[in-house]
């Protein structure tokens, strides 16, 4: 297969950015994405040039690590799917792709398709989590959890990290993936006892840094490459709420 | 600021309007009082089908206790202002989120409805102007009565512009409606999954029956169906 | 150099809880006066930071990746392992232990796989209390599942994504003890570089990925956490950027480095598909549970999957082991399916590759069972190779995927070299000669919650240490090493990219010390490795620079180690004339085949001592003495 590639170029965090045109040949139709973008970095190389910049790791779909805009959609054309594992036989022989970085305020680019998401850890930070410290545990059969209730945590739980919900939010929200989180933590009984301040430290956070607010376009789980409903965004609502009217300090 | 770690805001209100979440919830729930305001004077204007007698003597209820149509116009007016306040902060806070854009951008999942929504808010907002300088104090009616309400949409639909901004407004309603009223259980949490079919339907049938409801009476009148 | 593995007297049964007992205790005041540098934030690195971050020790955790949650843990897919005995199968602490040192095949230190059996109960609880959504039953009680190499149920899972779940819950718990202000997370961080002061490992020298920027980081102690070095053979299951770097430059500064030659060789990935392949996918062990291994009869059948009879299809595991057969353990189920390859049965293109076929258990639970248990699976191998294992049986191939040997540890978890510890993957310790399904993640989290918080804390309280600052001449001269060593990668100026040293590596490593190794092929490994390295040094191409982002050039720096270390696995493959676990000599094999253990000789670790540029590494013994269990033969059929 041949490809016509437009990259997003881009030095460094300060450094002005621009698309720049690849042609390539010799593309198999069972590489995977990064494996074409492996070719092209290994040809660039030899003929002098710097290679792409991007992120990836596990290239299995699990680490989160791997992130770009293709063709205007976050990962790709293949719904469910990271970059990594989507594969050149969804495309046709001569096909123009466009590859740029996730754009939002709170993931600043470092370098070509690289961009910073710690502002995700940093929600994590504000309460992505059940206070256990280690050793203080019970026994773990002590308190029977529903079938149904540990699968839809487990269905908000699977989250990566990978940010693919603000790239896709018109928005530039980060509000699915907070929410993913607090729905995780939150339908489980051991997440009870922090379930409302959760939900008001990881949604201020969310807005310190810098996302924009969700008005519920639904781009963000249709991106998802773990298919994370909208569910868990009304239910984040609902706590955020009900936190507001019951908590007695601070909220 | 990026990376700050939040210091806890004074007082919960502050707190909740500050957010963005408390604002989608301010805006869904006055979105909730003005739905149900647009959809009982819909229903009262279709009243103008059965002659100028009927339709003047609802005007006359409505404006029996000043008291009520105060309170009334009051709620209505700080709905319609904290509606649009909070539409407004969201829409820059979105627009300072992504400074730089996409140079393609492919919307996937989104309808037609949420995408036209700020636009269609707009346009809502300076026909709520009009509107109400138009036929409430008539300001901008070229024979207004204020106890002859048949007769003064009679009039005001005789002029083609007019009619045509109305049915365009009827348009942006109908839109608003039918991203709003999914979007509202939505951001109330209710969205249980039994329940998403229903809301589905619920903002169809509310957006299609609103907007026709009111345009029908404007068409009516302008195609001379009535009077 | 003297080993010693300093394990505890007394009964193994209480050797630990009597260690604890027996070891010094930081007062709780005094913790914040030391400084813990945790490299790495996987399983091991991310539970450790936490647990001594809630201790009140002052803790920075290192890694190369944008958020610690990357770290490849993460897509460990089957389960772990825990002696709960949940489901009444007749499990125990004892039994775990058991199958844990006949799976290693005999070549891992009773005392350690004890601990590791007993604390096993306490991860469940922990990660439990986290809120780690394990599978559960409709009951609401936690639901196993079994997997190779044992005949109990004691694999608690969580979907396919077991791996993805601990680690979160490792990773929340490390962003608390961060908003806490415990710990530190240094992303995007790589460590180029142990600093030793007066013998001990004093402080890390470190690489800022983004701005190229070194620094220096002096602590009390040094815990290293950086996972496996299975990607030697650059054809691997590990993520991409999983390295030897930080291990090996520890070895370089006086730890010793135990059983290099001990790489596990998974039985279930999908096969490779061309030149490009970029790395290896696994499908999770668990598949064996439902699925049967099978091959054609005849050598060469070209035939589809579907036109083969039954008659004429050889279910090979189960044939040959009858008892465990498709969940034999990992070394034999590889092996074997490298035999029925080599003897022309394979599948696929290439012919490197055996059918995994779901059809009988489709047939006997339904499609909608298997799509609960496996459906990720299902879906990762379509989207990779576009077929649909629920229509065609999936085809699987072995490759490297785990790697146990790693930096000697003592039974406290410290190296040779005295303050440097070594957790998870990155240890020899617990494994042997092969691990068995599921006990990875145990590993991690027991040596990170359980171990070291108890182990460092003995270390401080008993070790008088000085005071040193980043301005030490060690600091000094290991940090013009790593610059030197940066500014020479970066003016070779030749014609060849990293990768393509990368892969002529890991060619030569899986053709000469993979799934079988011969004295012959060793010895030409060690000839061909010593010309790629000067090969590497005097043709590398590394374009931009060092002071900015430049994957190229990590990468370079990543390669140019493991070339070294190549070498030393080969060197302990050559020494260790036996086959056991995932080793498996050509030379020592019964008349079936089957590996020949040579406990007289080889009851021992061999912990290689660096000696110094271009001199033969010096080989320890620490040696392996069986007082519970009776030294077997392992046998699954």
């Amino acid at each position: 297969m041949k490809l016509r590639l437009k990259i997003w170029r881009q030095q460094g965090p300060h450094a002005a950015g621009e698309f720049v045109s690849y042609e390539t040949a010799d593309v198999s139709p069972d590489m995977s994405f990064l494996e074409m973008l492996d070719v092209l970095n290994e040809t660039l190389q030899l003929r002098g040039d710097v290679p792409i910049a991007f992120d990836h790791d596990c290239r299995e779909g699990i680490c989160g690590s791997c992130a770009m805009m293709i063709d205007g959609v976050p990962h790709g054309p293949q719904k469910s799917t990271t970059v990594c594992q989507l594969h050149m036989r969804h495309y046709r022989d001569g096909a123009t792709i466009v590859i740029e970085p996730w754009r939002a305020k709170a993931f600043p680019v470092i370098r070509d398709l690289v961009v910073d998401r710690g502002a995700l850890d940093r929600i994590i930070q504000a309460g992505g989590y059940i206070s256990v410290a280690t050793g203080n545990a019970p026994e773990a059969n002590g308190i029977p959890i529903g079938k149904d209730m540990v699968d839809r945590a487990m269905d908000a739980a699977q989250c990566i990290g990978c940010g693919a919900c603000v790239a896709a939010c018109p928005n530039a929200s980060a509000m699915l993936f907070t929410a993913a989180k607090a729905t995780h933590l939150g339908l489980l009984p051991q997440g009870q006892p922090e379930r409302s301040h959760r939900a008001v430290n990881m949604v201020r956070q969310m807005d310190l840094e810098t996302f924009g607010g969700c008005t519920n376009f639904g781009e963000c789980s249709e991106a998802c490459p773990k298919d994370i409903g909208l569910e868990v965004i009304a239910r984040l609502n609902a706590d955020f709420l009900q936190a507001t009217l019951k908590e007695r300090e601070g909220a | 600021m990026r990376g700050e770690v939040a210091a806890v805001p004074r007082g919960w209100v502050v707190a909740f309007y500050g957010s963005t979440i408390g604002k989608k919830i301010v805006m869904a729930a006055t979105g909730v009082i003005l739905v149900g305001f647009v959809t009982g004077h819909a229903l009262g204007n279709l009243l103008v089908f059965s002659g100028p007698a009927a339709l003047n003597r609802y005007g006359e209820l409505l404006k029996s206790s000043v008291v009520i149509l105060w309170i009334v116009r009051v709620t209505l007016l700080a709905a319609v202002v904290l509606h649009a306040h909070s539409a407004l902060s969201l829409t820059r806070l979105a627009q300072q989120a992504r400074p730089s854009r996409y140079a393609k951008h492919a919307t996937q999942a989104s309808t037609f409805s949420s995408r036209t929504l700020r636009v269609g808010g707009v346009v809502l907002l300076a026909f709520i102007i009009f509107h109400l300088l138009h036929l409430t104090t008539g300001t901008v009616h070229p024979a207004f009565s204020p106890t002859d309400v048949y007769g003064n949409v009679l009039v005001a639909f005789s002029i083609p512009a007019v009619t045509v901004f109305y049915l365009v407004a009827m348009l942006a309603l109908g839109l608003h409606l039918h991203h709003g009223i999914w979007s509202a259980f939505q951001t109330l949490g209710l969205n249980h999954p039994h329940l998403e079919r229903f809301r589905r339907a619920l903002a169809t049938v509310m957006a299609v029956g609103v907007s026709l409801g009111f345009s029908l009476i404007v068409l009516a009148i302008a195609f001379q169906l009535v009077g | 150099m003297h080993l010693d593995p300093r394990v505890p007297d007394g009964p193994l049964e209480t050797k630990w809880s009597d260690h604890q007992f027996d070891m010094k205790l930081v007062n709780p005041a005094n913790r914040r006066k030391h400084r813990i540098l945790v490299v790495g934030s996987g399983l091991a690195g991310a539970s450790a930071a936490a647990t001594l971050g809630e201790q009140g020790y002052e803790v920075l955790c290192f890694t190369f990746h944008d958020s610690p949650r990357r770290a490849h843990s993460i897509a460990a897919q089957g389960g772990i392992n825990a002696a709960k005995n949940y489901q009444n199968d007749g499990d125990s602490v004892y039994r775990l232990f058991y199958d844990t040192i006949k799976g290693g095949d005999f070549r891992s230190r009773e005392a350690n796989v004890y601990r590791l059996a007993e604390i096993s109960a306490n991860i469940i609880d922990q990660c439990v209390a986290q809120g780690v959504p394990f599978a559960r039953e409709y009951g609401g009680l936690l639901d196993n599942r079994s997997f190779g190499g044992a005949q109990v149920s004691r694999t608690f899972y969580a979907r396919g994504q077991t791996g993805q779940q601990l680690l979160l819950g490792a990773y929340s718990a490390l962003e608390r003890q961060v908003r806490r202000g415990t710990v530190t997370v240094l992303p995007r961080t790589e460590m180029l570089d142990i600093v030793v002061v007066h013998g001990r490992a004093r402080g890390i020298l470190t690489r800022h990925l983004v701005t190229g920027k070194l620094e220096r980081w002096v602590g009390d102690a040094v815990v290293l956490a950086t996972g496996g070095y299975g990607n030697a053979f650059f054809l691997s299951t590990n993520a991409k950027a999983c390295n030897v770097t930080a291990t090996y430059r520890a070895y370089k500064k006086g730890a010793a480095f135990a059983n290099p030659c001990f790489t596990q060789i998974h039985p279930t990935c999908i096969p490779v598909s061309g030149e490009y392949q970029s790395k290896l996918t696994l499908m999770s062990e668990s598949l064996r549970n439902d699925g049967r291994v099978w091959v054609p009869l005849q050598a060469g059948d070209a035939r589809q999957a579907q036109d083969i009879p039954e008659s004429e299809r050889d279910y090979y595991l189960e044939r040959k082991y009858p008892s465990f057969g498709n969940l034999a353990p990992r070394d034999i189920s590889s092996r074997s399916a490298k035999e029925v390859c080599d003897e022309g049965r394979g599948v696929g293109p290439g012919g490197l590759g055996v059918f995994l076929d779901f059809a009988d258990a489709i047939r006997r639970l339904g499609v909608d069972t298997i799509k609960d248990r496996y459906g990720n699976l299902f879906e990762m191998y379509e989207r990779i190779t576009g077929e649909d294992p629920y229509v065609v049986p999936m085809r699987i191939y072995p490759a490297v995927h785990y790697t146990m040997g790693g930096l000697w540890v003592d039974y406290n978890l410290m190296s040779s070299l005295p303050g440097l510890h070594v957790l998870g993957e990155a240890n020899f310790s617990d494994h042997g000669a092969n691990r068995l399904g599921a006990s990875a993640l145990m590993q991690g989290l027991a040596d990170g919650y359980f171990v070291i918080p108890h182990t460092l804390g003995d270390y401080l309280a008993s070790t008088k240490l000085e005071t040193v600052d980043t301005d030490h001449p060690a600091f000094t001269t290991t940090e013009t090493e790593a610059r030197n060593q940066i500014e020479r990668l970066l003016a070779i100026g030749g014609s060849r990219t990293v990768d393509s040293f990368h892969r002529e590596l890991g060619k030569i490593l899986w053709e000469h010390c993979g799934m079988a190794r011969s004295e012959a092929g060793l010895k030409r490994a060690l000839e061909l490795l010593p010309e790629l390295r000067q090969e590497f040094w005097s043709d590398l191409r590394i374009l931009g620079s060092g002071d900015e982002l430049n994957q190229a050039l990590e990468k370079a720096g990543r390669v140019a180690d493991f070339l070294e270390f190549g070498e030393l696995m080969c060197r302990d493959a050559l020494h260790r004339e036996e086959s056991c676990g995932g080793h498996f000599r050509v030379e020592h094999q019964t008349t079936e085949g089957e590996a020949k253990r040579n406990d007289e000789r080889f009851a021992y670790v061999a912990a290689w001592q660096y000696a110094g540029e271009d001199k033969e590494p010096i080989l320890n013994r620490e040696p392996l003495t069986f007082d519970n269990v009776q030294l077997a033969t392992r046998s699954y059929k």
